[in-house]
């Protein structure tokens, strides 16, 4: 079902982002919410759908002032908020509910506002992963990495260019945390974390949020912003613990997410002008790049380490900086896609010049869940 | 105070054999009666025709490293640097593990290096599984 007619037409992240021991997790959704809603012009009044991960809907609807007809809580990850894009074009489709809000907001660096996230020792993932030393995604996500360099022949250098690049995006985003270039030297030098990754393949930990209003594209011309349209979104879940990954070359989440955004969008890779690939882990471009078929299996360590998706270059990626450079609160997926809606709108700090098609993919968990979106500035 | 020690599973009904195996010095799987498939982590079904008709069978115990980390943060009950392991087992299944008897480094660590397994009782309700480099 191909979702061309639903738009963004508000989008905005949180006021500050980084370190923001201010603001509680369900203000930094708020936050971001305001803003979206000014950037469009519409008052909760006017909201009658409402997604959201971290909180519930229901948290995030009574502290907004939002009496919804539609709610969806889906919490798989970082992507839940690309699987709540799809899930509200829908939504919108069905009639379900006209203008719907999608918000994420994370204290993931000052911890203002939420729990610990303890793995239950009876659930799977506390009785055959827990026991055995992991302590949170640096420990969990790179497992595959080795698996993958050997299969392919990948090397270090060339993984450690991934953080490279991203940081020559990011130098040029002034919200960006990190900015300064760094060297292949530098990545492979820095403090171990999980060998084979080291401190710069892993992503920041920042607070911060972000808000997405989507209404039917025959609406959005009524708002003072520039629509961007979605044509085309996918999903997928795998398991709940990385050791039961079907395989470790690649993603089996993004091998159903991605082509499935691809045949509803009808384009193929050669449309696409900008892409976002979630990076936790400097890893996830890789895998990324070669399970939504941009690149063959194999080549995207090389493909990156040639500078293919550096500023200039053929396949911009990651133009943010990224989750690595730019701000990682934990469930990143609402940045990646609020780049790919500036980059739309065409106010992206990088801009790409003339991009009309934008796709944006998320992973949530280690591995666990995937969901992509693909943007177009041009009317479907 | 004895510092924590590492963070151990609470079995439950459907994985109760698993842990009385390691107890008992086996590595229990699970195999449809129907499909043949041999599974894990345990379920009373098979995860690919979902026939309820499955046994429980004992592994070989033998397997090869098919990835892993070397952990450098500090973790109740691990002295780091250490290696959080995923093993491939003779029978299909992978299982997350820790590498024994065998230096946590890189160069010692080879993918696919054959490995069997170890029991190493941690209390007396909990016998985690453990591999080391296969001696025969």
């Amino acid at each position: 079902m191909p979702h061309n007619t639903v738009a963004v037409v508000g989008a905005a992240e949180t006021t500050k982002l980084g370190v923001v021991p201010d603001m509680s997790q369900i203000q930094l959704h708020a936050d971001a919410a305001l803003n979206a809603m000014a950037d469009c012009g519409l008052k909760p009044k006017d909201i009658d759908g409402v997604a959201t991960a971290g909180e519930t809907p229901v948290q995030t609807a009574h502290y907004l002032g939002i009496t919804p007809t539609w709610v969806d809580g889906t919490s798989v990850g970082g992507c839940s908020f690309m699987i709540h894009v799809r899930h509200a074009a829908a939504a919108i489709e069905a009639g379900l509910a006209k203008t719907i809000l999608v918000t994420h907001g994370e204290s993931g660096r000052s911890g203002i506002g939420r729990g610990p996230r303890p793995v239950p020792a009876s659930s799977l993932n506390g009785q055959f992963e827990q026991p055995f030393g992991p302590m949170g995604p640096p420990s969990l996500f790179p497992i595959p990495v080795l698996r993958y360099m050997k299969t392919y022949g990948v090397t270090h250098e060339q993984i450690a260019m991934v953080s490279v690049v991203q940081r020559e995006w990011a130098g040029k985003n002034p919200r960006a945390t990190f900015r300064d270039p760094i060297t292949v030297e530098d990545v492979l030098s820095s403090r171990m974390i999980a060998y084979p990754f080291r401190l710069l393949q892993c992503c920041l930990v920042t607070d911060g949020g972000g808000a997405l209003i989507l209404t039917s594209a025959d609406r959005a011309k009524d708002f003072p912003t520039k629509p961007v349209y979605i044509l085309g979104t996918g999903e997928s879940v795998e398991t709940p613990m990385v050791s039961q990954m079907e395989s470790f070359t690649s993603s089996r989440a993004f091998s159903v997410a991605g082509p499935t955004a691809f045949r509803e969008a009808g384009i193929t890779h050669k449309d696409v002008d900008h892409l976002m690939i979630y990076d936790a882990f400097a890893h996830l471009p890789l895998f990324g790049l070669e399970d939504l078929g941009f690149v063959p299996r194999g080549e995207a360590g090389r493909f990156i380490a040639e500078r293919n998706t550096a500023p200039g270059a053929k396949l911009p990626l990651n133009t943010n900086g990224g989750g690595l450079s730019y701000m990682h609160s934990g469930m990143y997926g609402m940045y990646a896609l609020q780049e790919s809606v500036r980059q739309m709108r065409g106010t992206a700090p990088a801009q790409v010049p003339g991009a009309k098609i934008s796709v944006c993919h998320g992973v949530g968990g280690m591995f666990a869940a995937s969901g992509t979106i693909i943007f177009s500035n041009q009317k479907p | 105070m004895p510092e924590p020690g590492r963070a151990l599973p609470q079995p439950t009904p459907e994985t109760k054999h698993f842990w009385d195996g390691t107890q008992a010095g086996e590595l229990r799987l699970q195999r449809c009666d129907e499909c043949r498939h041999t599974y894990f982590p345990p379920r009373p079904f098979c995860p690919k025709c979902a026939s309820r008709k499955v046994s429980v069978t004992k592994a070989s115990g033998r397997a090869i490293l098919d990835s892993y980390v070397i952990h450098h943060r500090k973790v109740p009950g691990f002295e780091p640097p250490y290696a959080i392991a995923v093993v491939k087992l003779a029978e299909g299944p992978r299982m997350m593990t820790n590498i024994v008897e065998c230096a946590q480094t890189p160069e010692a660590l080879q993918l696919d290096m054959p490995l069997e397994v170890v029991f190493e009782k941690q209390n007396d309700a909990i016998t985690l599984p453990f591999f080391r480099p296969a001696k025969g």
